[in-house]
């Protein structure tokens, strides 16, 4: 072994090792995160936050199917009461008597500072006159009964004022006490985790925790009953967790049918065991080295950025299938060169127009892209240096593979059909194509792409149907368009919320909205509750007031000195405070509405349609919120916001990757130094994608941003192929040619088998990817063959 | 062996209790009740006076109540103030001019005795009657008292006792008293009004 060689060995295991290193101690994260925007604008910002950490992301919606209704609502209440005491979840709700004591002694305590009725107007002798009448008659009803207690210290009603001021907001139906969907055929329970919805760990221990409370509330159920309830869970925290399940698990399967499956492939064509595991060495140290490069450029690796792995092989696998195969005809035929002078070239080549097309992902705005490209980039010079530089080191002079020659010979057979075919035949047929696929493309254009954020989902239509019925049931759980005041402290944003409020309030009575919830309901602003401390009058007036008002009234004076006692209590406490939340069912209610971002708090006001599936005219909130001078509010569509974020990203990535197209055209120019010969080096591959694009279009597939990856893989892998293709015609090996093809063939084969997997997986990122690249491909290496033996038939 | 005996004791109780209930009062009530079953609907003016030991007079309120078999009742309060309460299959809807408020009978049971008392009886239920209540029958069939005391110590929070007087399928006073000595007194009549 001499020194050069073993120089090589130490470089690359020094490599291996340091990217080992890196790999082992990075950050994986697997939410959607990697396809937010990295630089967003305020908006945007928001709207991250709100998908990664808001309260939307941190709702779980239990749903309790099958049994019969009575098992459901029991089990559902059993199941509440257990989470309730699990500090994972914020809150837990079925529509069961909630108002734990803590919620009505915190309401009853601050029932005058919390009450939108208390004004100066309320204390004097007709406003209590008016306020005590409407409670004496309350006692006529049954409902009214339940407050009888407490007449002797709330004669005004104002508790019933504070829990009116909070139902606000639509509740679900209820049947046999506990919430269910508008057929009843489900029980219906909401909970919030503590956690937020970004932390994929800690949703799984609640989901957990969800599906432990029930399985112990429905071993309750007598044993008797016949159909056993089940139970469904969704919700973004759901599907994030299910998703990382499905893509490790997807992963981990397509890894080892893919590998077994390309294994088997190489044992069958190389009938050497070294070689096959010298074949993988590129594939092993590409993959370690990508992801080495995007934890050190990134700080974290996306999941995807690991599913995308297993692509990788399709395209560094055939560097060491080339090596092999050509490396066998270099010695046999002890022609001129060794292979690294007569092939690397070409396969160098091939790898730059890959990078090339690949570094169009770098400028993306989407981390997610960007960590794709520089994986595919670091991975593919890695796998090529390898093949170039450890191969050949690590080669024993006894090594030889099988010779795959006679396949080469009956696919050129094959091909020998189409020379008799002619140049102009096979011209026109290939520029037919062409046409038929851009009149294909170019009639759906309309519905070409799919521009909804949902297009990355990794949730299924079905699963997203369902969580919508649910939403639906529950009421208002789904936020979609918000008013949001923003504002450099709490005090100052509760106080815009207030005064959002009522310019919304009149847009209730013209029925352009539903109704809408604020967080200034369940915490007025410091100016609202001392304005309402204020307006209550002194000990001697307030009696003095009672007497007045009491007369003709049926009720005795003297019993009412509790109130008086309170209403001088409150006169001299001290005001509410976020504090004085904690540890209420208010608080998640609160905190849901209220988003701090460094120095910027935001107050949320959900809004609701007039009725349900109604749209809301979003331009008259705004010229409302805008005549009643509401400061620094403004509305947020969030479903429309989020697609045009998605959509602008598309449009940024269809832009950079024809400019990396334009990139690659110019590297074939200066290498090739003809523009024939880099005509007929992409014509195939245009040709390619162009009849894959037309074929997903013709099966209704909406492209989104990982079809584009797909594309721009198509011509990476299929830039090889064209090249040798070329080489050959300029070469003028005549007896290298069937193994040349053979060689293709079979990387072809390989890539096909591991895209082909892909297409099968439930994850629709992954069968994007799939179904663009396993036909892509062996539609390229067609495309080049034919053509490239049509011109040849054109010299003959 | 201490447990053996009050195992035996209590088998030879039970049996002893067990015919003697099933035969005195269950004829009369049993009639009672499928007289009441067989009405479908029904329709009635209330008179209602509360006493109550916080105001100096009773409050009167008065209405009309209808009754559709098996589970709908109506109370249409007109005076002092119109109030309309509803309840479908446990579930209490309260509405007035400016409110609407729906409450799970279940999820209060300080409030489910002042209604299905009611309910029970005119749907000559007995088995709902006595899921909730011990049930008493005195009288005849042409003049007949039930009083009903719950069974639940939650419900006995707020109701110690109902007493319904009627005659034959007819309701005619419904007296609900209350652990702190406050009641209601709700006088029927068929209805006159439109």
């Amino acid at each position: 072994m001499n020194v050069r060689r073993v120089r090589v060995l130490v470089v690359w295991l020094g490599c291996v090792a340091l990217a080992a290193v890196v790999v082992a101690r990075a950050r994986y994260i697997t939410d959607l995160s990697g396809f937010l925007p990295a630089h967003p604008t305020p908006t945007q910002q928001l709207l991250v936050d709100q998908l990664r950490d808001g309260p939307a992301s941190r709702l779980i919606l239990i749903a309790i199917e099958q049994g019969d209704a009575a098992a459901r609502a029991r089990v559902s209440i059993g199941l509440v009461e257990r989470l309730r005491k699990d500090p994972a979840f914020a809150s837990v709700d079925n529509g069961a008597a909630v108002a734990g004591q803590r919620d009505r002694e915190f309401l009853f305590q601050h029932r005058y500072l919390l009450s939108e009725a208390v004004d100066a107007q309320r204390f004097t002798a007709a406003g209590l006159g008016a306020a005590i009448r409407e409670t004496i008659d309350n006692l006529a009803s049954p409902a009214g009964l339940l407050f009888k207690s407490l007449l002797p210290r709330d004669p005004t009603g104002e508790l019933l004022n504070v829990i009116d001021q909070l139902a606000r907001s639509p509740t679900p139906q209820n049947r046999d006490g506990v919430w269910v969907s508008s057929d009843g055929s489900r029980a219906l329970a909401v909970a919030q985790t503590a956690a937020n919805g970004s932390d994929s760990d800690a949703q799984s221990r609640a989901i957990d925790a969800i599906r432990a409370a029930f399985a112990a509330a429905a071993a309750e159920l007598p044993s008797s009953a016949a159909t056993r309830p089940q139970l469904r869970l969704s919700g973004p925290g759901v599907f994030a967790v299910a998703a990382r399940a499905k893509i490790e698990h997807a992963a981990v399967r397509l890894a080892i049918a893919g590998g077994i499956l390309v294994v088997t492939l190489l044992l069958v064509v190389y009938r050497s065991l070294s070689a096959l595991g010298l074949g993988l060495l590129p594939v092993a140290t590409g993959a370690l080295v990508g992801v080495a490069a995007v934890a050190l450029g990134f700080g974290a690796v996306h999941g995807i950025t690991l599913g995308f792995g297993i692509t990788l092989i399709g395209e560094s696998v055939d560097y060491s299938i080339y090596f092999f195969i050509q490396s066998r005809q270099v010695r046999t035929d002890g022609a001129t060169g060794g292979w690294q002078q007569r092939w690397w070239p070409t396969i160098r080549l091939g790898m730059l127009t890959s990078v090339c097309g690949f570094a169009s992902l770098l400028p993306s705005g989407f981390p997610g892209l960007q960590q794709l490209g520089l994986y595919s980039i670091s991975g593919l010079i890695a796998a090529a240096f390898v093949t170039r530089f450890v191969l050949p080191a690590l080669l024993p002079p006894s090594l030889t593979v099988r010779d795959v020659t006679p396949l080469g010979r009956r696919v050129a057979g094959l091909l020998q059909t189409v020379q008799r075919l002619g140049r102009g035949a096979v011209l026109w047929s290939g520029a037919a194509l062409a046409m038929l696929a851009l009149a294909v493309l170019y009639h759906d254009r309309e519905a070409l792409w799919n521009r909804e954020l949902s297009a990355l989902s990794p949730v299924s239509a079905e699963e997203q149907t369902y969580d919508a019925t649910l939403r639906a049931d529950l009421g208002a759980a789904d936020v979609r368009d918000l008013v949001i005041v923003s504002g450099p402290d709490l005090e100052s944003i509760l106080r815009s919320a207030e005064h959002a409020a009522r310019a919304l309030e009149t847009l209730v009575d013209e029925k352009v909205i539903g109704g809408f919830e604020s967080p200034a309901n369940y915490l007025p602003s410091m100016a609202a509750q001392e304005r309402r401390r204020g307006s209550l009058p002194g000990a001697a007036d307030l009696r003095a007031n009672l007497k007045q008002a009491t007369e003709g009234l049926p009720l005795r004076a003297d019993s009412l000195q509790p109130f008086l006692e309170d209403v001088e209590a409150t006169r001299h406490a001290a005001l509410v405070t976020p504090r004085d939340l904690a540890g209420t069912s208010l608080n998640s209610g609160f905190d849901a509405l209220i988003l701090h971002q460094k120095d910027q708090w935001n107050a949320l006001l959900p809004l609701r349609g007039a009725s349900a599936g109604a749209e809301i005219d979003l331009g008259k909130v705004a010229a409302a919120l805008k005549d009643s001078q509401v400061e620094d509010a403004r509305t947020l569509d969030l479903k429309q916001e989020s697609d045009a974020l998605y959509a602008s990203y598309l449009a940024e990535a269809i832009h950079f990757s024809l400019a990396g197209m334009l990139a690659l055209t110019v590297l074939l120019l200066v290498a090739l130094r003809s523009p024939l010969r880099v005509a007929r080096v992409l014509a195939p591959l245009v040709l390619a994608v162009l009849t894959v694009a037309a074929g997903l279009a013709i099966a209704g597939v909406h492209l989104s941003i990982l079809h584009l990856v797909g594309m721009l893989l198509i011509v990476a892998v299929g830039s090889n192929y064209a090249l040798f293709f070329d080489r050959q015609a300029h070469a003028g090996e005549g007896g290298s040619q069937a193994l040349t093809l053979a060689s293709l063939v079979i990387a072809n084969a390989s890539t096909v088998i591991g895209f082909g997997l892909l297409s099968v997986s439930q994850i629709p990122v992954l069968v994007a990817l799939g179904t663009t690249v396993a036909p892509g491909t062996f539609l390229a290496l067609l495309f080049a063959a034919v053509g490239f033996r049509a011109a040849e038939s054109a010299h003959a | 062996m201490l447990r053996f005996v009050s195992l035996m004791l209590l088998c030879i109780w039970t049996a002893g209790m067990a015919p003697a209930r099933a035969a005195t009062p269950g004829s009369d009530l049993d009639q009672v009740m499928g007289l009441l079953a067989m009405r479908q609907h029904g329709r009635v003016e209330f008179i209602e006076q509360h006493f109550l030991a916080v105001l100096k007079r009773p409050i009167e309120s008065s209405g009309e109540m209808r009754y559709d078999a098996p589970d709908r009742l109506e109370k249409r309060t007109l005076k002092p103030r119109i109030e309309t309460l509803v309840l479908t299959g446990g579930v209490l809807t309260v509405e007035r001019a400016h409110s609407r408020r729906v409450m799970d009978l279940h999820a209060y049971p300080q409030v489910l005795p002042f209604i299905e008392s009611i309910r029970a009886t005119l749907a000559g239920d007995r088995g709902a009657l006595e899921r909730v209540f011990r049930v008493d029958f005195t009288g005849s069939v042409s003049r007949w008292t039930l009083t009903l005391v719950p069974l639940e110590s939650k419900v006995k929070q707020s109701v110690s006792q109902v007493r319904i007087d009627g005659a034959g399928d007819q309701l005619l006073k419904v007296e609900i008293r209350q652990p702190d000595g406050d009641r209601s007194l709700m006088t029927l009549r068929p209805s006159t009004l439109p």
